[in-house]
């Protein structure tokens, strides 16, 4: 993984958070804003290393503060957290499914606002919470785990369009050569 | 190796984050600001998008008749808002001379600015829109801020081109209101529900107080930061609370709090 992919990573970030904040329809209709940090951290904790990881936390959870009444920095932790205990595991992950991206997208999409709620909690706000925050939460859980694999297949398309792979090393070295017949 | 830069990457977040939590009030206002700055250059795209697919929705959903239709009506009430202008001017000239006449404190007529709707919150545990005034508009904290249909709320921060203002429903916006009832009995109006943006709560009424559904509620003007007579919204129903200390009301919203696009912030007005 390259620069690029990791700038990709942020813009993707940044337009999801202004892409949640500028929606009317969605919300509208299923009376939930849908939250697609916690799929990205989920990618980016299975794709980059953990700078990039830890930027897009930092990153993600500001932006996304700053358009809130969030207390500055409060979505940074939940985020961080996320992207944390998937990397942690990644190499035991199957990766390249679906199945497991999905899993994994619903997970993080059900831990982020549980997480964000309790710090908010313990820091003595009153978030506005009720029976119908059920409601939010289990649409915020199934979009942003259809969202994953989604991200996936996206990413996958940009990286291959725009990104460059590094060139792979031939085993050839002129110093190396053994040169036959006469010279 | 990885996993130490991993637990590194983790605890230098952390700590950011822990930094940035207990930052003084005005340093966390700032850089809320400078952070938020960042998505100035995509509101004006934020408009053009909500204005496409409000032109689009129209288009699908209105045909040549209907238009021709909400046409007329709108010039009928044009036309009738012109006379009821005219009579106002009159009354206003008349009640500015009784009250020269009189003695009494004179009242200024509200100054108001348009505003629109760029952003909402992203979080679903708030209710606050970010609009396109800010102070080089000369909007200040605490202004209030409504549609024509009534109170949407007050602005709780500003930057220097757009504002923060926070819809009534929020828990950090409570406003004194009054009754429309004989009594005229009075309440604060607070949180609403997760789900539903236009119905809220109007607490510590009277456990006498003869509040019935279908009864206006306004702003009492109490407390300095709205002034009285706002529309808020209408009782639906009432219920006892505490054991029956107090009454409670829930109050359908007269501004459409979900479908917010321009608003007036009250510059002026007489406290």
């Amino acid at each position: 993984m390259n620069a690029f992919h990791t700038l990709l990573i942020l813009l993707a970030a940044f337009f999801a958070v202004f892409l949640q904040a500028a929606t009317t329809a969605l919300p509208r209709l299923l009376g939930a804003q849908v939250d697609l940090l916690p799929a990205l951290m989920v990618y980016a904790a299975l794709t980059a290393g953990p700078g990039t990881l830890a930027l897009v936390a930092l990153c993600g959870g500001l932006w996304f503060d700053s358009l809130s009444a969030n207390p500055l920095g409060l979505s940074v932790l939940p985020l961080a957290l996320i992207g944390w205990l998937v990397a942690r595991r990644r190499e035991l992950l199957l990766r390249q499914q679906w199945f497991a991206q999905l899993v994994l997208g619903l997970a993080a999409s059900a831990g982020a606002p549980l997480l964000g709620v309790l710090l908010l909690l313990s820091a003595g706000r009153e978030p506005l919470l009720g029976w119908g925050s059920l409601w939010q939460w289990t649409v915020m859980t199934l979009l942003g785990g259809v969202a994953t694999p989604l991200l996936f297949q996206w990413f996958g398309w940009l990286t291959r369009t725009f990104g460059y792979a590094e060139v792979a090393r031939p085993g050839f070295r002129p110093d190396r050569e053994i040169r036959r017949g006469r010279t | 190796m990885l996993k130490k830069t991993r637990y590194l990457a983790l605890a230098v977040v952390a700590l950011a984050a822990l930094v940035l939590l207990n930052l003084p009030a005005g340093t966390a206002a700032r850089l809320r600001l400078a952070v938020s700055s960042q998505f100035l250059p995509l509101f004006g795209l934020a408009r053009v998008t909500q204005d496409a697919a409000g032109a689009g929705a129209d288009q699908l959903v209105l045909s040549k008749r209907e238009l021709i239709r909400q046409n007329e009506q709108l010039r009928r009430e044009n036309a009738e808002l012109r006379l009821l202008a005219v009579q106002a001017t009159n009354l206003f000239t008349e009640n500015a001379r009784l009250t020269q006449l009189t003695g009494w404190q004179r009242q200024q007529p509200w100054r108001l600015k348009l505003g629109r709707v760029v952003l909402r919150d992203p979080a679903n545990w708030w209710r606050t829109v970010q609009i396109d005034l800010g102070s080089q508009h000369g909007v200040r904290a605490d202004m209030p801020v409504l549609t024509n249909d009534g109170l949407v709320g007050r602005v709780a921060a500003v930057g220097q081109f757009r504002s923060q203002v926070v819809l009534i429903g929020d828990p950090a916006c409570r406003v004194a209101a009054r009754v429309r009832n004989e009594a005229g009995d009075t309440g604060v109006v607070g949180a609403g529900s997760p789900l539903d943006r236009e119905l809220v709560t109007l607490g510590y009424l009277a456990k006498n107080a003869a509040v019935k559904p279908g009864q206006v509620v306004v702003t009492s003007g109490q407390g300095g930061v709205f002034p009285g007579g706002i529309p808020v919204g209408t009782v639906v129903d009432t219920q006892p609370v505490e054991h029956g200390l107090h009454l409670e009301a829930r109050v359908q919203l007269a501004a459409r709090l979900g479908a917010l696009d321009e608003v007036w912030v009250l510059m002026e007005w007489t406290r």
